[in-house]
């Protein structure tokens, strides 16, 4: 191995992100600094894409906050992202779900998998 | 002012505890032997002469092979030598070795190498000129245009930015953040890019604009 790969490594957390894929209702759990305390601040939302390889690999979440639709870009091996939990498994055929920017209501909604 | 001789190992990405990404080029710093000393008295100036990694013994030259005696490596020789100007002389002697733990986290430096070689280019990727317009009767898309006056000189002026030869060329990259030393690989990593392929020689110096 060398030395590159070797510091990939000790970045890399896959082995504690778990297993979800783009669809998925996810809930992300963030450090966040507030004055001098840290606290988790759990952000819940769906998977619509998962970009880059590697440690660059980063996913965004989209979800609806008050009326508002909101999208947040998350690098998936950051050190601020603490847990993530799937609370629940979508059924796509896209890897991109991109789509559902444009849609509202019933069509922006992504099917379950059973 | 402190130096080595280094390879580029190639980029990657760390994340800060704040939780802030950095790009970031891994270089291979050393180990780096020292080879000779100029100084003051003999030499009219202070510096220590390194050399990094290992040169076939056939492509090395009797009288370079000679001059490395001092330093043990006549069996042994280096792939480069290069030179690091101090402010006095030397305190280290011939035949020491100096490693990446010459630098640590969040120093600067300056950081040279050899920038791809980009052959013969266009002067809107070599200088980038504007162009012309595709349309609207456009008829220099991209080429120069004009590169000069009448009669009056009747000369084209020295330097005038033409196509030719782009890359391949020396360049330093100042200022560059060490983020991290690694002594057991002897690999830094400092934030940012550097000239040069991954694999390509590096030299790395303490940064002269920073004061360390």
């Amino acid at each position: 191995m060398n030395s590159l790969q070797k510091i990939a490594r000790e970045t890399d957390k896959r082995e504690s992100i778990g297993d979800f894929a783009v669809g998925d209702t996810i809930r992300a759990d963030l450090l966040i600094v507030e004055g001098e305390k840290e606290r988790i601040q759990s952000l819940t939302g769906t998977v619509i894409a998962r970009n880059g390889g590697g440690v660059a690999e980063a996913i965004t979440i989209r979800r609806i906050s008050y009326g508002q639709a909101v999208e947040h870009v998350l690098p998936l091996h950051s050190p601020r992202v603490a847990k993530i939990t799937v609370t629940r498994r979508g059924k796509v055929r896209r890897a991109k779900l991109y789509y559902i920017r444009g849609q509202q209501g019933k069509a922006a909604r992504v099917k379950e998998l059973r | 002012m402190k130096g080595l001789i280094g390879k580029k190992l190639g980029m990657t990405q760390i994340f800060e505890p704040s939780g802030r990404r950095v790009s970031v080029t891994a270089l291979q710093a050393g180990p780096c032997t020292v080879t000779c000393l100029r100084t003051q008295e003999r030499d009219g100036y202070s510096a220590i002469q390194l050399g990094f990694g290992r040169r076939s013994l056939r492509k090395t030259t009797k009288p370079v092979a000679g001059q490395l005696q001092a330093a043990g490596l006549a069996e042994n020789p280096p792939l480069r030598l290069r030179e690091v100007r101090l402010s006095e002389d030397a305190a280290v002697a011939v035949g020491e070795t100096l490693a990446a733990d010459i630098f640590a986290e969040g120093e600067y430096v300056d950081v040279s190498g050899r920038t791809k070689g980009r052959g013969f280019q266009g002067v809107v990727r070599r200088y980038r000129f504007g162009g012309g317009r595709a349309s609207h009767g456009g008829a220099w898309l991209r080429k120069p245009g004009s590169i000069g006056m009448c009669v009056n000189p009747g000369k084209i002026y020295k330097g005038r930015k033409m196509p030719g030869r782009m890359g391949g060329v020396k360049r330093t990259c100042q200022n560059l953040r060490v983020v991290g030393v690694r002594p057991q690989d002897n690999v830094i990593l400092v934030e940012g890019a550097v000239p040069g392929p991954s694999g390509g020689l590096v030299m790395i110096r303490e940064a002269v604009k920073k004061g360390n």
